[in-house]
């Protein structure tokens, strides 16, 4: 099968509530190379506040790389760099003064293979606090805590075993203990690295109505396979292909009316 | 075009192979275990009579029945205790360094190259290094200090290669968690990194601290004492070791100083399990808090 694809970053056709909302995540021609290879080439979008945007595409067509430039977790590879610019609130986070360890706590992260710390429950979501000293005293630490994990809607199921071992919840669980941990330093954005993909469809379920939560208070940017979960808990869509952005645009249009051969080709699943 | 199908001699030929090799695996084993058996069989045999208070608390004499270990044993405490002080923190610290923030260069291969030769250098060598650096050239006499600061770098390659092993073995996802929360490199190593690698260093350490248990050239060549009848009371005393005491009764003629180097060999050999065991015992809690 042959594409010609023009690779033109459209903005999004229908959609208007996209375009009206303030970008909070601004990417600007942004190119990344592991060595002397490309992975990312020319990635110019924008993610608005308070949206769920969803990178879709084939393995390998580099959007979790894209997705982990975006709090720089590239930098702890060695031999990779980076050029364009990616603005958060207007500040360019690739700026020599920057402060990654600040970055990282505004811009929290969730990844594909849920990885709570060895330790109990509790300790898990204290971390982040307890490392960037975010709270004074121990009931103000519990509190945080507590509130973490009912922001990830799991409270519930751990209240009573706060002190055992993380290893020991189930995989969904995990997870969502793990988007908890992220949530307590209260981050601005959320990235959220195919977090549904080793789980069931239930465990499944219970995170995207939790991505569908948080969206009121957090600026959410996921990478899925998934179409179908692409489609149910995003507002826009960007799909790549080969280390190129091909089209980016209001979910609903992306998946019914998308502008590119080689877009409608991936999401009703010609390829990929 | 299909791929060839096994012949049905294939299979059979295989299996013979495999149980030869189980076999000699089997006999080899038990060769090794058995000389080892009989090694301490001997040993407890002549010994373990004359194991009693008196032999523990005793100084060394010139005649054998009134002989004991209190001076190599309190002298091997004190050398161990102080070489474990030297010897963990510095090669940690080196591995974690060379490991976590060291560049990835030419420079980082040739550093690793060479401590694993240093790992294989004779001991006696070590001696030599101690006896001129930190005997005469710094100072330290004949002392604990020094021979304690000589089996520190004697097992220092030894630490560093065995921890940065476990180093490597901590997941990567473990680091991205801490990273991700908006920890610094050295909050993720404090806090995750080196918890989860120390049940693999403390097997480094083990290794590590039998070797140096067990090292009588290099005190020799320092000038450890071969017959103390007092206890070291500080890191500048002069002092001997287990080891040098047990070579020096079996060079003895008569039999009963046999006996004595058997009874000090079990000494040695309890210690030397006490220590294991205890960081075995380590090791599998933390193990378990990380399993």
């Amino acid at each position: 099968m042959t594409v010609s694809p023009r690779l033109v970053v459209r903005p999004a056709a229908s959609g208007a509530s996209l375009e009206d909302r303030p970008a909070k995540v601004d990417v600007r021609g942004l190119s990344f190379y592991y060595g002397p290879t490309r992975a990312l080439s020319d990635i110019t979008v924008a993610m608005g506040a308070n949206l769920v945007t969803a990178f879709i595409g084939p393995s390998g067509c580099g959007k979790s790389t894209f997705l982990r430039t975006l709090n720089r977790m590239n930098d702890i590879i060695g031999d990779t760099r980076v050029e364009g610019r990616v603005l958060i609130d207007g500040q360019d986070i690739y700026a020599p003064a920057t402060d990654v360890v600040l970055l990282r706590r505004r811009v929290g992260m969730v990844f594909q293979k849920s990885n709570p710390f060895p330790k109990s429950v509790f300790d898990n979501v204290a971390y982040g606090l307890r490392i960037n000293g975010l709270t004074r005293s121990r009931s103000e630490l519990e509190g945080r805590v507590e509130a973490s994990l009912r922001a990830a809607a799991i409270w519930d199921e751990v209240k009573d075993r706060l002190h055992s071992s993380a290893l020991a919840l189930s995989g969904g669980q995990q997870q969502r203990l793990c988007i908890a941990r992220a949530l307590a330093v209260q981050p601005e954005v959320l990235l959220m690295d195919e977090p549904a993909s080793a789980l069931d469809p239930i465990a499944t379920q219970r995170i995207e109505e939790l991505i569908y939560e948080l969206k009121k208070t957090y600026t959410i940017v996921i990478v899925t396979h998934n179409m179908q979960q692409a489609a149910r808990v995003s507002d826009a869509t960007a799909f790549f292909w080969l280390g190129r952005l091909v089209e980016f645009g209001s979910t609903e249009t992306i998946f019914t009316n998308p502008a590119e051969k080689l877009t409608e080709d991936y999401v009703t699943g010609r390829f990929g | 075009m299909s791929a060839p199908r096994p012949t049905a001699a294939l299979p059979a030929t295989r299996l013979i192979g495999d149980r030869l090799l189980q076999s000699m695996g089997v006999i080899v084993l038990a060769l090794a275990l058995s000389a080892l058996g009989a090694l301490l069989w001997d040993v407890f045999r002549d010994g373990w009579r004359r194991i009693d208070w008196p032999f523990l608390t005793s100084f060394a004499s010139r005649r054998p029945a009134q002989a004991g270990i209190y001076g190599a044993l309190v002298g091997t405490l004190y050398v161990m205790v102080m070489t474990a002080a030297l010897a963990i923190p510095l090669g940690i610290g080196a591995a974690v360094y060379l490991e976590e923030y060291g560049a990835r260069g030419r420079l980082s291969r040739m550093i690793e190259v060479n401590i694993t030769n240093l790992a294989g250098v004779p001991s006696i060598i070590y001696g030599l290094l101690g006896l001129g650096l930190f005997v005469r050239a710094m100072g330290m006499g004949r002392s604990v200090l020094a021979g304690s600061a000589t089996l520190a770098l004697l097992v220092l390659p030894v630490v560093i290669l065995s921890t940065r092993e476990a180093l490597r073995t901590v997941p990567k996802s473990l680091r991205e968690a801490s990273y991700a929360l908006g920890a610094t490199e050295w909050q993720t190593i404090w806090h995750q990194v080196l918890p989860s690698a120390l049940p693999g260093i403390l097997t480094g350490l083990i290794l590590a601290l039998s070797r140096a248990i067990g090292e009588t050239a290099p005190l020799i060549t320092i000038g450890a004492l071969t017959y103390v009848p007092f206890a070291p009371d500080s890191l500048s005393s002069p002092f001997t070791v287990l080891p040098i005491q047990i070579f020096n009764w079996v060079s003895r003629p008569q039999a009963a100083f046999a006996e004595n180097a058997a009874a000090g060999i079990i000494v040695l050999l309890l210690l030397l399990l006490t220590m294991n065991a205890v960081a075995i015992v380590v090791r599998d809690r933390f193990e378990r808090r990380h399993a």
